[in-house]
Formats: structure tokens, sequence, C-alpha cells
């Protein structure tokens, strides 16, 4: 039989060194009997200290979740926790994966000793309740705490490392912590007659306590989970605990039995009412023919888009992206519809393929802030996948339901030329589904007035797969663009 | 006006917001002895717990319960005959410290009715975290409600301070928002969400690619948000899908349930009965499986049913109804099928995986593994048990497996 006498209850490395000797001597476990320095007596009490046995050459590595979760463990109060520690490092040497099975009883025994420390430690954190001693420049904060197992010197840095300003004082039976502003050291345990009973600040955290507490949604059990009455003796807020209790259910039955307030008239928010919720009464009049649209200033018209809810796409977006740029610009481009991006912006063309348009309408030599932008579908639309949204292609009834916005941005701005980018652009801009790599790079005359062009939108670029072709397609793009500059030029020169 | 009572009054006003926890943002501690406080990344801590079962973890008050506006569900509306107070920036601040000083506390959360201008109210607000932060160089948490429709300026400074903001978007159907909080709009609350995930993108984004000039700080624990449950006619289904449509468009950290209570002097337009917290309680559940055991929101409600069961747990519902995917060999089966085992946590499913790697689990080790036994085992093949095929077919499972009727809360 060895028996191992280890310095105190958190002596870690005093086990590892002993623990270490043994198993490597194949000592088995159940031939080892540990104890602490100056502990109660115990059954074999009787026994001497044993010499450790030489460490052969060599050594024997265990898996660091090992280390880890000795380290906790060995803090228990479990008086056991040296014999189960020991047979887990001896089993260790002939079954590497021990520690990854859960289902083993001391794999088992250990994870629950480790997570009551790990319990024991967060508790500690949570209700300690310093006392101030003194007042001002002189004050000490100290407090009273009973930890169930060995934890005061895990515990004891993150008081540290929160409280470095403050010198302060965590007295308990076993183990007492001080800071004195540069380092943490250690005395020992003393009675709870030591500690300060009281602070000026308590009557407030009380107040707060009773405050903060709802009696209309009492739940007692889910409270006693989270803070067991053991740790109510030292928080100065648990006397208001049953109180506060017995006269919930009489406050809110008092509450509910109350008459009640008459509300206010309801003062509706000036713009909202102002606001058109549908395009439709527009849409009419711009059914016939589009030249009657009766243009409205944009600022009005963005204001009235803000309501739209002529198609289902508003509900799950987060705003109308209307168009911008100057009121009156020779050039309006049309996109498909916001991205994730803008919408959560409420801008049109800021996202990536925005930043592929600027530099394409650079290369082109179009100013861009010369240019009315806008899409042919004002809200986002997409699919919720986990917590991203997918872009989804608006579909032929929500292209028209939108169309009226489009018009009437077309009716406000009157430009020279139109470029509709992409399929869904050309349908609003057309009025008809037409084909973009068809018809693409040609100017033809609008019925009622402006020009009209199509091509790619600049999102297909960012989709293509490998380089060339983004490449040779952005070329294409530019090109576009360059004879859209050119018929510009032609209409102003006109 | 007594700060005693004034702190009486302004908490109390505070306690419907459900948001509680200091979780999620950056470390930070003041080693350095030049402040005050310190912060942990992963879980916060609840310092205290009240009779009602929530967490007490920051110091939660409005800086004023004086409101311009009158949403009916809310305690502090205009109309509401409370007693009314208003905290000076400097009580706030050094109530946070000396609260803090004593470790009653992680932090602040500030709220506020909305006097003046949101504008107004806003700056208010921000001031007392500026001053907390710059004056007294507090490191501990700081959570901020942000006033709808403030300016994009003040929300930018109250991301460099704080270390949560959030919006609530008070009720799941923007219909009944209309209703009960005429003043308020869904629509502008959504775009300052927008807003903010914006801005906590960019912030990410800078972080990634900017090496040496340190990024401009924003809200490092995200932004989150809380749904009244219980004013309006919304369902269990409408209720979850808003909140899927919330954390796919702005990121949430999370969305809080808050079941409507009573409240003192209540609104005559509202029926006030007891809240509603085995439902919330089931709304939690179910966010639980949308956020972190792969369910999407419409398959955890039926289509045609719009409310969760009340007597069971969602997930256990979903398995009840999807019985012909089970029985499931633990042995064998994958991580996501597992998931979605009734009695199995995310925590049982790892300990699972990782254990089948070298010995094969039986009926005794499910202890070990922290499988709530009797919701699992009709669903479950193990080496050594299998359920009987008439059970898991059978009508009579779900009251089986329904819990003892209990009162719920209460007892002692
Ligand atoms: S997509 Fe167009 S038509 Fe549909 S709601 Fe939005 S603005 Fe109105």
């Amino acid at each position: 039989m060895h028996v191992v006498t280890l310095d105190s209850d958190t002596d870690f490395d005093g086990w590892r060194k002993a623990a270490r000797a043994l198993a490597m001597n194949d000592v088995r476990p159940a031939d080892v009997t540990w104890r602490v320095k100056g502990a109660a007596p115990d059954l074999f009490d009787d026994e001497a200290e044993t010499q450790l046995p030489e460490v052969p050459k060599g050594a024997f590595s265990v898996p660091a979740s090992f280390m880890e979760l000795a380290e906790s463990a060995i803090l228990h109060s479990d008086p056991t926790r040296f014999t189960l520690l020991y047979r887990l490092l001896w089993r260790l040497r002939t079954n590497h994966d021990l520690m990854e099975i859960a289902t083993d009883p001391d794999v088992a025994q250990a994870n629950a000793l480790a997570r009551a420390v790990r319990r024991d430690v967060h508790k500690m954190h949570a209700f300690v309740r310093f006392r101030e001693v003194g007042r001002e420049r002189e004050a000490r904060y100290v407090a009273w705490f009973e930890p169930e197992h060995h934890i005061v010197e895990r515990a004891a840095p993150f008081f540290a490392s929160r409280f470095a300003d403050m010198p302060w004082s965590i007295l308990t039976p076993e183990l007492s912590a001080h800071w004195d502003g540069s380092r943490v050291s250690f005395t020992s345990g003393v009675s709870k007659a030591e500690a300060p009973t009281e602070d000026r600040l308590e009557e407030v955290w009380l107040r707060y306590y009773a405050s903060i507490f709802n009696p209309a949604r009492l739940k007692v059990k889910a409270m006693e989970k989270e803070m067991p009455k053991k740790y109510w003796q030292n928080l100065p807020e648990a006397k208001l605990i049953q109180p506060l209790i017995a006269a919930a259910s009489r406050r809110t039955s008092a509450m509910i039995a109350e008459p009640g307030t008459e509300p206010h008239k309801p003062q509706k928010r000036v713009e909202e009412t102002a606001m058109t919720r549908t395009p439709k009464a527009h849409a009419h009049a711009a059914a016939q023919t589009s030249h009657d649209v009766e243009p409205t200033d944009l600022q009005t018209l963005r204001e009235e888009a803000a309501g739209c809810r002529a198609c289902p796409l508003w509900k799950d977006a987060t705003q109308t992206v209307f168009g911008e740029g100057p009121a009156h610009a020779p050039l309006m481009l049309v996109g498909e519809q916001p991205g994730d991006k803008e919408d959560l912006a409420g801008h049109p063309f800021v996202g990536p393929a925005g930043q592929m348009l600027d530099r394409a309408l650079e290369e082109a030599g179009i100013d861009r802030s010369k240019v009315y932008v806008t899409n042919a579908v004002k809200h986002f639309k997409f699919v919720a996948r986990g917590k991203i949204r997918l872009h989804q292609k608006p579909a032929t009834p929500e292209i028209k339901a939108c169309r009226p916005w489009y018009e009437r941005e077309l009716a406000a701005v009157r430009p020279a030329l139109v470029v509709a980018m992409g399929a869904t652009a050309a349908q609003s801009v057309f009025g008809k589904i037409t084909q973009v790599t068809k018809n693409r790079g040609q100017i033809v005359d609008l019925p009622d007035g402006p020009q009209a062009m199509i091509t790619v939108h600049p999102s297909y670029l960012l989709r293509l797969p490998d380089a060339e072709a983004k490449a040779r397609e952005y070329e294409l793009f530019v090109k576009d663009l360059k004879v859209a500059a050119a018929a510009l030029k032609r209409a102003h020169a006109a | 006006m007594e700060l005693l009572r004034k702190l009486e009054i302004l908490a109390d006003a505070a306690k419907y917001d459900a948001s509680c926890a200091s979780s999620g943002t950056e470390m930070r501690d003041s080693r350095d002895g030049k402040g005050l406080g310190s912060t942990a990344p992963g879980m916060g801590i609840c310092h205290s717990y009240a009779p009602d079962g929530r967490c007490i973890s920051l110091l939660k008050v409005l800086l004023t319960n004086a409101c311009n506006f009158d949403c009916l569900y809310c305690v502090n509306r205009a109309s509401s005959n409370v007693a009314r107070a208003r905290f000076t920036v400097d009580e706030v601040v050094k109530l946070t410290i000396d609260f803090y000083r004593r470790n009653y506390i992680e932090g602040l959360f500030l709220s506020s009715g909305i006097i003046r201008s949101p504008d107004y109210t806003m700056e208010q607000v921000v001031s007392v975290a500026r001053k907390l932060r710059e004056e007294h160089r507090f490191r501990g948490y700081i959570h901020l409600k942000t006033i709808p429709e403030a300016d994009e300026a003040l929300i930018a400074e109250a991301g460099r301070y704080a270390d949560r903001l959030s919006i609530n978007i008070e009720t799941p159907l923007e219909e009944s928002l209309t209703q009960l909080a005429p003043e308020k709009d869904q629509r502008a609350i959504r775009r300052t969400m927008g807003r903010l995930r914006l801005k906590l993108d960019e912030t990410a984004e800078a972080k990634k690619t900017v090496r040496r000039a340190k990024p401009p700080r924003f809200a490092p624990a995200g932004q989150s948000t809380q749904m009244i449950v219980g004013a309006d006619e919304a369902n269990d289904r409408v209720i979850l899908s808003t909140s899927a449509n919330l954390y796919g468009a702005y990121k949430l950290k999370r969305v809080y349930y808050s079941a409507f209570s009573p409240i003192p002097d209540a609104s005559r337009a509202l029926p006030l009965q007891a809240p509603p917290l085995v439902r919330e309680h089931r709304l939690y559940q179910a966010d639980w499986l949308m956020r972190f055991y792969g369910f999407d929101a419409d398959e955890i409600v039926e289509e045609n049913e719009g409310m969760l069961p009340l007597d069971i747990d969602p997930k256990l519902a979903w398995a009840l109804r999807h019985r012909d995917r089970f029985p499931l060999d633990i042995n064998k089966a994958s991580r996501e099928e597992l998931l979605r085992v009734p009695g199995f946590g995310t925590r049982t499913v790892q300990r699972i995986l990782a254990t089948r790697r070298t010995t094969t689990i039986r009926f005794a080790d499910l202890a070990q593994l922290n499988v709530v036994r009797n919701k699992a085992l009709p669903f479950i093949v193990l080496s050594d048990h299998r359920p009987s095929p008439s059970l898991l077919d059978g009508a009579g499972l779900r009251a089986r497996l329904r819990p003892k009727p209990q009162q719920l809360g209460f007892g002692f």
C-alpha cells in the first residue's frame, strides 16, 4: 500500500508528481491511499506516508483534455477525487481515447466533478457581494462567501481583473483572497463574524431588486434552480424573496381589477396619412398611355412609394428602395430589384453590383452623378436560408404591380435615354417580355419620347464563374454603355 | 425627488423589457489599473434572480418614464397615470459605478421614454454611456436601447460606447402596431435595424482587412430585439416566421419574447389577463430549435395549426408529427438527425458522436449522456433497445409523454 500526502486540497502539482511516479511503476489504483496534510484523521491515519517509487526513464503522454479536467475536478470537495483521477490516469495508459467515452462511469464521474467546480466558480463570480469599509479614498471592499468546493484560488483572478482599481478582500471559511492594487495574496480562512455586516448602498440595491420584479410572472422554481437556497444567506436581497412572493398574487389581482385608463386620441403620423398605400390609382391612368401620366415631383413620388403595398414583396423587405439621381437626368438606368445591401441601406446600387456599375460607367465616360438610377421592382425579393437572404427573381405580377412607379419616375425625370439592365428591367421598360441577348446594344425609340436600350445586369457579370468569361462580358457591357453615351451625345446635339 | 424613489419608479418602468443578457461581447479588463470593470466573451453573469425567474445581470432602468407616445401595451404611455420620474445623467452614472463596485451587476441597460424628440432622447441616453466610458473608464457591459428614428450620427456614437444595441420590434404584426402604438412605425424600426446591421457588417469587414488602424468600435455584442406576445392576435406561426425574418435580415443576436403582462393603470383598450407564460416558454424553445437545431420556422408549427402545443415541447410535437422518420439508430444516425430526437440537447449529440467513435452506445449509457429518457426512448434504437412498433405508431404516445400536470412556477 502506498500512502501519498498532498500539501493541500488544491495541490495539483503534488498529485501530478505522485500519480506520475506511481503509474509509471504500475501501481494499481487500489493500492494507493491519498490524503491531505492537516485534514481530519481517517481510517488510514496510522499508516505512515510511504516513499514514492523512483520514476523510470521515458514518459507517457495524456490528452490535454484530461489535464484540463483533472485541474478542475481536483478542486471538488469530494474526498475520493484523487483516487478517481489516478484511476483515470492509470487507465489512460492503455486506452488513449478513454476521455472521449462519455459513457464510461469514471469519465462521467470526473466530468460531473469538474462541472460542479466550474459552476461553483461561476456562482462565486456572481454572488460575491462586496461591502464598503471606510469612505472615499480610504474605502476597502470586503466580501464574505462560502464556496462549496476549494475554488478561492481559481476564482480570485476574475476579481483582480475586474476590480483592479480598488482594494478588496474575499473572506471564506477556508481561505481568504486579497487584492492590494498589484497582486492577489491569500491568507487562511476566517469566521463570518470577521466580515462587515452592512453597506451604505444595500438599501438602494434592495429597492432595485424589489422594483425590477414583476409580480404578474411568478416563477419561483426557475429562480431557485439558478440561485439555489444555499447561497441565500449571504445575498442581502434574498430576505425580500418571501415577502415579494407572498404579495405577488394580491398585487396582480389588484392590477387586473383596476378600471383602466382611457387611451389618448391616436395621433396618426402626419406623413403616413398623406401616403398613398398603393400605386393603383395612378396605375389606372398610366395604363392608358404612359405620357398621360401627370408628372409629380420625385420627392412626392418617393414618399408615396415608401408606403406601397401593391404586391406582397413589401412585407418581408426592410423598405422601398426608390430611384435616385438628378431630377432631370438625361440618362436613366433601370436595374432589376434591390439586393440585400440595398434593402438595408435604402439606396439603389450600393452593393457589389453597384460598384461594378460605377466602374463600367466611368470607363464608358458616363458621369454617375448625372444619371438617374432605379429598379424595375422596388422591394427586395428573397428566400431566407438560415441567416442568409438569397436573392429571387421577381415574377411577372410583381413586375407589373411595380411598373406604375417606374412610369411615374420616367414621367418626372423625362430622360433622353433609358437603359434597361437585364430581363426584368427590359420587361418593365418595354412593357413586355423582351430578350436581352438578341436586342442588346440597339438604340430604339419608345412610343412616347425617350429612346431606350437593353444591356445585361451587372450582377450577371458577378455571377460568371470563370475570370476569362467575366473579363469578356465586362468589355461587352462597357461597350453597350459606350453606345448609350454616344446616343446621349447625339440627343444632346439635336 | 429622492433618489431611492426615482430608482423605484424607473426600475419598475423598465421591468417589462425581457432582454437581460450581458453576453457575447469582446474581452476587456482593468488590469492596467486605469479603469473599472471587465467583460468576458461567451456567457454573461447573472448576479441575482428575481422571484419571476428572471436573471438580474444589468442595472436595468429608464432614464425617464415620461413619454410623448401612447403605446397601449406600455405602462409608460402618455395616458397612463403612473408616477413619473427622471434621472439625471450623473445619477445613472453614479448608480452604475456604485452597484458595479459591489459586484451587484455586470453593467447597465439603459432605455428611455421618448421626450421632446427622438434625437433629444437618444442624445441623453448616449451621454450616460459616454460619461461612463470616457470619464470613469468603465469597462463593464453597456446595453443601450435605440430610440426609433434617431439620427444616424447618434446611433453611430451609441455603438462606439455600447456593447449591445437594441430596438424593439414590439408586435409581430405590423398592423397591430399601427393600432396599439399609433405613433410608432414598424418600417422605421426595421430601417434602423437595417442600418445597425450595415454598421455591424462594416465593422466586422474592417476588422478582417485593416491591419494597422483599429476600426472604429461598434456594438461588439451586436443587436437584439423584443416582441410582445399576447397583446395582439398574432399566432405562434406568425411570431416565429417574423423572428426568422428578423434573424435573417438583421443578424440579430436574440429575439426576446415578452408575454404581455398586466400593468398598473392599464389601458382600457387592452384586455387584461394573466400573462401567457407557458406560451412564452414554448416560443423560446422554438426559437432555440431555429437557432441551434437546424429547424426552419415553418416546420415548427403546422400550417393548419398556427399555435405551438402548450402541453409538450415543440421538438417532441414535431417528432410526433413525423413518426415515419423514427426510430433512429443512435449509433448510426447523422448529426442532423440526432438533433431532432426529443430529449437530446446539443451537448448530448456532441457526446454521442464522440463516444460512438470508440464504442457502441447501449441502453445503460443513456444516463451518462444526459438524455431525457422517457422522451427519447420511443424514438431511438440501441443495440439492446428497440421500441415496440406499436408504441411509436400508437395513438396513446402523446398522452404518455405529456408531463404530469403541475401548477406552473409556484411552489416552495
Ligand atoms: S415591389 Fe413594387 S409594387 Fe410591390 S410593394 Fe414594393 S413598391 Fe409596391
